[in-house]
């Protein structure tokens, strides 16, 4: 019995490890996709922020600084594709490839001269984002051992929920979520009400940069404690992944991401103990997506206006 | 009344001109930012040419470019299909490996069987690979972008599991399969290879990108069924009611894509690599092969000159270290050439934009003399 929550409180914790970037991610992307502009950009946002992120606390000394830095330097290539696909009408995959390819390049190569090595300086445990609930549960009783190995998560990890609670409240409660969802469907008909098309778009992906930025550096600032150039590798498309998922809505986003942090944690427990090979036990997230999806989920209705560029002169 | 060409025009209309204005100013944001590190433009940028101009970089450069365009023509021909085959990376590691393990169990057989067999089979993996995802799209709606990045991993588990079978895993301590036969080799006899002074990797796979070139060239523009597959990707609603079954278009366009990007895999295996290691991440030829078709313009003779220029960079590119400038500048260049690509439309929208200004302002002139004339 011991064993089992104990196993229980690892899996739990590693979804939620799992979980935390892609989540950060997934919330960018819905505002950029719903908003109706293809962001496949966001990896290199992610790169971006993941760089940022740990350089910034490494001279500051202060992870929050540091978090929030890197959030904008995701936002920083989020303005970048706005101006490219919504002021000048751009390709949204071209102008995305672009970006994936200038955030890695960039950071990278900042982090040569800076460093003279493409890795940074690993961050000392009180510049890392703190654990927020380490010591608090008794670990000498079982149940107090399983809450304390599930709690053991970054702080991150409990604002991502905060963020994501935040982010459904905007789009489905107020008027700027009205006319966000509005603008991916039909910004003609948005323009001739008065709304600003142009500048919705641009806000939107430029929070989704932002939101982009944060999951990137939760992955150098808490998972690991420093940014190396294989830190981000696939989770912003991930991530994307998540989105279309849950069908273009930010809680459709977050159940994604569980059931993908859940498979991943599924993956470490079983890698353990289990007789199966590896490889095979790591293809499990990716393959139960594709067959949830296609037992509970079914097509995804993308936002009738996602990918068509917006130009007021038509 | 003779139409002066402006300066505007000609520049909107030329897709070439954008490209290499794309590629300029590249060049030139590169430049800047080997100013703001300390280091000489003209070194960096004259090392990466001089490394590229020599009879032996050239055949380096060919040999990097072989994957690129018959990775690029697989995006190019999903482009013009109206699919966006973000899928390739999957299809191209399934299609290497795929190759790999024909070489391998089946390396007794003589050179013009193997070879044209290993092909196959490496087409017939990525076809497959990229059918699955077309069926998941067809038969329930699943989106093709998630299944593609999915069967991305997939593809790259399967293949790490494939290597480290016994009968497929590499004899020594290497973390990889065995080496394939000498005779799945598409390299180049040795003693010319020594004798005409080129690479050691040269191999003859360049004349197999060359002809799918051409083949998916003649496919899209001279083929009743390029026609339809185009028809499907600027208009599904419009092709049905043509006539044209849109599922099959889908299904079929995918599994073309999925079998060049496979073909791609087993050139870069049979020449190149010559086994296939157990990877830590993604090698990303499926990435380099979306930037190659966006260069390129999705026109596959485009596509043929984008993958040499890619190969150039990224040969010329692992060089820049020799005069202290980092390799990443290359993803900056290619990167900046891919953003500017994107918004030269602004070229084709400025013009729209001045045309309708103008004939705003002839109807205002013309409403302003009738009126003189009441």
């Amino acid at each position: 019995m011991t064993t089992f929550w104990n196993t229980l409180g690892i899996m739990l914790y590693a979804t939620l490890i799992y979980m935390t970037p892609l989540l950060y991610a997934s919330l960018g992307s819905c505002f950029s996709e719903v908003s109706g502009v293809v962001n496949i950009g966001i990896e290199g946002m992610m790169t971006a922020g993941a760089f940022t992120g740990t350089v910034v606390a490494y001279f500051t000394g202060s992870p929050w600084i540091g978090f929030f830095c890197g959030g904008l330097a995701g936002a920083f290539f989020g303005m970048l594709h706005a101006i490219a696909t919504v002021n000048l009408g751009a390709d949204q995959t071209i102008a995305g490839t672009a970006i994936n390819m200038l955030g890695p390049g960039i950071v990278i190569m900042i982090a040569k001269v800076m460093f003279n090595s493409t890795d940074t300086i690993p961050l000392d445990a009180t510049m890392k984002i703190p654990r927020l609930f380490r010591g608090v549960f008794d670990t000498a009783t079982v149940f107090g051992r399983f809450m304390d190995n599930v709690f053991a998560n970054y702080a991150s990890t409990y604002l991502v929920f905060l963020a994501a609670l935040i982010v459904w409240f905007v789009f489905y409660k107020t008027r700027f979520g009205l006319r966000l969802r509005a603008c991916g469907e039909h910004p003609q008909a948005c323009e001739t009400l008065g709304i600003n098309v142009i500048g919705m778009r641009f806000a939107c992906v430029c929070i989704s940069g932002f939101l982009s930025g944060l999951g990137g550096a939760c992955v150098t600032m808490a998972i690991s404690n420093q940014f190396r150039p294989i830190s981000i590798v696939g989770q912003g498309f991930i991530a994307i992944a998540a989105v279309i998922f849950g069908k273009f809505r930010p809680h459709g986003a977050l159940l994604g991401c569980l059931l993908f942090g859940f498979c991943s944690g599924l993956k470490v427990v079983l890698g353990g103990s289990s007789g199966i090979d590896m490889q095979l036990i790591s293809m499990i997230p990716y393959v139960v997506t594709v067959i949830v999806l296609v037992l509970f989920v079914g097509r995804s209705r993308v936002p009738a206006a996602n990918g068509k560029p917006y130009l007021k002169a038509k | 009344m003779t139409k002066k060409r402006t300066f505007l025009e000609i520049v909107s209309e030329n897709r070439f001109l954008h490209i290499l204005i794309s590629i300029l100013l590249g060049f030139l944001v590169g430049a800047v930012f080997l100013a703001i590190m300390g280091l000489s433009v003209g070194e960096a940028y004259g090392r990466l040419i001089t490394s590229v101009t020599s009879l032996k970089g050239f055949s380096y450069v060919v040999v990097y470019a072989i994957p690129y365009i018959v990775v690029g023509l697989s995006v190019a021909f999903s482009f013009k299909t109206g699919v966006f085959n973000i899928g390739a990376e999957g299809q191209f590691v399934v299609g290497s490996m795929a190759a790999a393990v024909v070489a391998i169990l089946a390396g007794g057989l003589p050179k013009v069987v193997l070879i044209p067999l290993c092909f196959l089979a490496a087409m017939i993996g990525g076809a497959v690979w990229g059918i699955i995802v077309g069926f998941l799209k067809t038969r329930w709606g699943i989106n093709e972008v998630l299944s593609m990045i999915m069967f991305n991993w997939v593809a790259f588990y399967l293949s790490n599991y494939i290597a480290g079978i016994p009968a497929i895993h590499s004899d020594g301590t290497a973390e990889a399969t065995k080496n394939i036969s000498a005779n799945a080799s598409t390299l180049l006899p040795t003693a010319f290879i020594n004798r005409a002074g080129l690479c050691p990797t040269a191999n003859w796979g360049i004349l197999v990108a060359i002809a799918a070139t051409i083949l998916v060239w003649f496919i899209i523009e001279k083929t009743t069924l390029g026609y339809e597959l185009k028809a499907v990707g600027s208009n599904k609603f419009a092709a049905e009611y043509g006539g044209i079954g849109v599922n099959r278009s889908i299904l079929t366009a995918l599994g073309i894509s999925g079998a060049l990007a496979g073909l791609g895999g087993a050139l870069q295996l049979m020449g190149m690599g010559g086994r296939i290691s157990v990877f830590s991440s993604q090698e990303g030829f499926g990435f380099a092969g979306i930037v190659v078709a966006l260069i390129g313009c999705s026109n596959p003779f485009g596509v043929l000159i984008a993958g040499l220029f890619y190969g150039a960079l990224t040969y010329g590119g692992s060089k820049l270290n020799l005069v202290g400038a980092p390799t990443q500048l290359i993803s900056v260049i290619v990167g900046t050439v891919v953003f500017f690509i994107a918004i030269s439309v602004i070229f084709e929208n400025l013009k729209r934009i001045r045309s309708r200004a103008r004939r705003n302002a002839e109807n205002a002139a013309r409403k302003a003399k009738e009126e003189q004339q009441k």
